[in-house]
């Protein structure tokens, strides 16, 4: 994912690079102080862009439908297809023909593929995603227990990654060349570099065994377990809203060293994707200008090249977000956390495809909407799309 | 003539000249960057360990010694034993074979289905682009590692379906830069000359654009490569790679979780190993990009 958007986005800053060199040279006369302000619109009437609007609202909601169905053809062709016989998988193969040929038709598999597919399609979209078998309930409903402890961490770790990444970014790219920047890229290039199950398993070595910083595995300590009855399923929200102060604190322990490693994946890609386009904006006139201007650094680094960058900025975030959700898969084992990605891969421990496809399909449908409103808040905000 | 001024010649005399003096040029660029010196030297390492295991390993891979269980990291043992008296250190010596097969396999499998589908489908345009980039897309606004999941989930554990698993997953990225590539140089006039001589498509794109891409190509293979190793390492460790006793370093990891807290060395070892290895990739990887494709310099 994040390859398309690299490309998609060097020709999108090739136009944009290419705007601002206008821009900036309007901007000398006009608005020294709101470099985006004076963006005006390149040629192009309101009727267009009243099309571009409509076109571009049909062009989302085509692409979003097409990559779920894409979603779901996938996921339908893990499970019916590669598996050489599903039935044998659940009926084993000392079954009689008759009892075979009874699950068979059970399963629908005696049915055209297409009109399988149909059918599948329409079961998922009735919510009925089968039955698992190593937990015996409807995975739905497995879902919707473990989804919010995922949710919780992906969501601290969010905001770890962009409180710290973001400064670093600007930091690094208004020193460029110097050792903060150094430090800053070697920082980067671990994000991609360490496992995220091992920097989980050190973390708990040294912060839990050793300094005993922070609380252990799972969400809560043992005698606080199953005091605060779920209403939103996120801890930390269901202890403040039952006025249970230290249960909030003990939650904090626990989630604080996940949610922080899961930080450091995105503070990682966060803060070098700020760098690059924090350099990108730096080398503009429209910064030279506000800098013989007698304009303060602070001021210029902050105010003139960093609100240009805010509307791309939008976009990494939600990548990294939703790589977040996907990356919880590795923590979420290590930290005994019960989330949708420890129950994907107990679910894989155990061939347990309804509830791997669910999860498959629950996350898919997650990144995929992530990806494409960052997408759309791209082009929405950015105001030389307007 | 010196060898050198050969390599650098401005008129070069044959094909292989030409070659030769672009190799020689891209890798006298490359040595001026200390940081893509140290990746290529990790890599370097990384296949001479591969290949010189069974003479550089102390002990043997899967020998078991109970009475040497889980000591720490010694003179005998520099990276300490796991928790049947193995050897940590040879473990992970042996376990860089299982590293770069998996790496070249995966490159070999989804860098050319990548290139083809790409050139195809930039060369044709048409429907034939729009089917092509349409599955592209699907699979690129996907998670790769749930869905590489799924697929070992479905073919079953092991170390060839982990590979064939991560391939399924890593083809999609090739094909949109070959699609860019092509895009950029299915009209120009050598291309017109090939087809006005009479070459049809299957030679136009085999012999004239495939050749053009391979440079873009060579460089996210290469930076893609840190991302493989850990997909890989983190099938290991869910338990769905290579299976036990197979020194993979993912699923090392994995056997040493439950020693964490007091034997720490049987976790952190091979993890040293992943991260060192896919630093040199990276590092290999962005200097090559600054050689190879000089506008993007700076940018990362």
């Amino acid at each position: 994912m994040v390859e398309a958007k690299c490309e998609g986005s060097s020709l999108r800053k090739r136009v944009i690079l290419r705007c601002q060199v206008l821009v900036s040279i309007e901007g000398f006369f006009v608005n020294l102080e709101q470099p985006t302000a004076a963006a005006t619109p390149l040629p192009g009437s309101s009727g267009r862009r009243l099309r571009r609007g409509a076109g571009t609202a049909l062009s989302f909601a085509v692409t979003l439908f097409l990559t779920f169905i894409g979603l779901l053809a996938i996921t339908f062709f893990i499970g019916r297809v590669i598996p050489i016989d599903p039935v044998l998988a659940v009926v084993g193969d000392r079954a009689t023909q008759a009892v075979y040929d009874a699950a068979k038709a059970e399963m629908g598999l005696d049915q055209p593929l297409p009109a399988q597919f149909l059918n599948y399609v329409g079961k998922v979209l009735t919510g009925d995603l089968g039955r698992s078998v190593s937990t015996g309930r409807p995975v739905i409903e497995d879902l919707s227990r473990f989804f919010p402890a995922t949710f919780e961490m992906a969501t601290l770790g969010i905001l770890i990654g962009v409180a710290l990444g973001v400064p670093l970014g600007v930091t690094a790219a208004a020193r460029q060349g110097s050792w903060l920047d150094q430090a800053i890229r070697v920082v980067g290039l671990l994000g991609y570099s360490v496992p995220a199950f091992w920097l989980g398993l050190v973390g708990l070595a040294v912060f839990y065994a050793r300094l005993r910083w922070v609380g252990g595995p799972g969400r809560l300590d043992i005698f606080y377990d199953g005091l605060v009855s779920p209403v939103t399923g996120m801890i930390l929200i269901d202890s403040l809203l039952a006025g249970e102060t230290d249960i909030f604190l003990n939650a904090v322990t626990h989630l604080v060293l996940p949610a922080s490693v899961l930080g450091f994946f995105s503070l990682a890609y966060i803060a070098r994707m700020t760098r690059s386009f924090m350099l990108d904006q730096l080398s503009q006139e429209f910064v030279i200008t506000a800098r013989v201007k007698g304009v303060p650094e602070r001021v210029v680094i902050w105010r003139h090249a960093f609100n240009p960058i805010r509307v791309p900025l939008i976009t990494v975030i939600g990548l990294s977000y939703a790589g977040l959700l996907e990356g919880s898969v590795m923590i979420e084992t290590v930290f005994s956390w019960p989330g949708i990605g420890n129950y994907l891969t107990t679910a894989l421990l155990n061939a347990d495809m309804n509830a791997v496809l669910g999860s498959t399909l629950v996350i898919g449908a997650v990144f995929i909407v992530i990806n494409k409103v960052s997408d759309v808040l791209y082009r929405l905000l950015d105001p030389r799309a307007r | 003539m010196s060898a050198r001024d050969w390599l650098l010649a401005d008129s070069p005399a044959s094909r292989w000249q030409a070659s030769a003096g672009r190799a020689y040029r891209v890798a006298a660029a490359l040595m001026r960057n200390p940081l893509s010196v140290l990746g290529g030297a990790i890599i370097l390492v990384l296949l001479l360990t591969a290949l010189l295991a069974p003479w550089i390993a102390p002990y043997s891979a899967t020998g078991q010694n109970l009475s040497a269980r889980l000591l720490p990291p010694s003179a005998a043992h520099w990276m300490g034993t796991d928790e049947l008296g193995r050897d940590i250190f040879s473990r992970v010596i042996w376990g860089s074979q299982i590293t770069l097969t998996i790496v070249l396999l995966v490159a070999l499998i989804s860098a050319p289905l990548g290139l083809l589908v790409g050139a195809v489908s930039g060369y044709f345009g048409g429907w034939a682009d729009r089917v092509l980039m349409g599955i592209t897309d699907i699979f690129l606004s996907l998670p790769k590692l749930i869905l590489a999941l799924a697929f070992v989930a479905a073919l079953g554990p092991g170390i060839n379906n982990a590979i064939i698993a991560i391939a399924i997953t890593s083809w999609p990225a090739y094909a949109r830069i070959a699609r860019a590539e092509t895009l950029t140089i299915r009209n120009a006039e050598y291309i017109q000359a090939v087809r006005l001589a009479g070459g049809g498509p299957i030679r136009v794109i085999v012999q004239h654009i495939l050749p053009l891409c391979t440079s873009s190509m060579i460089i996210r293979v290469t930076l893609d490569m840190a991302g493989v190793i850990l997909t890989a390492a983190g099938l290991g460790f869910i338990g769905l790679g290579a299976q036990p006793p197979l020194p993979e370093w993912g699923a090392m990891i994995s056997r040493g979780r439950t020693f964490i807290l007091d034997q720490w060395w049987v976790a952190t070892m091979p993890g040293f190993a992943i991260i060192i290895v896919s630093l040199g990739f990276c590092f290999l990887g962005d200097g090559l990009r600054d050689v190879l494709d000089p506008k993007s310099e700076g940018r990362s």
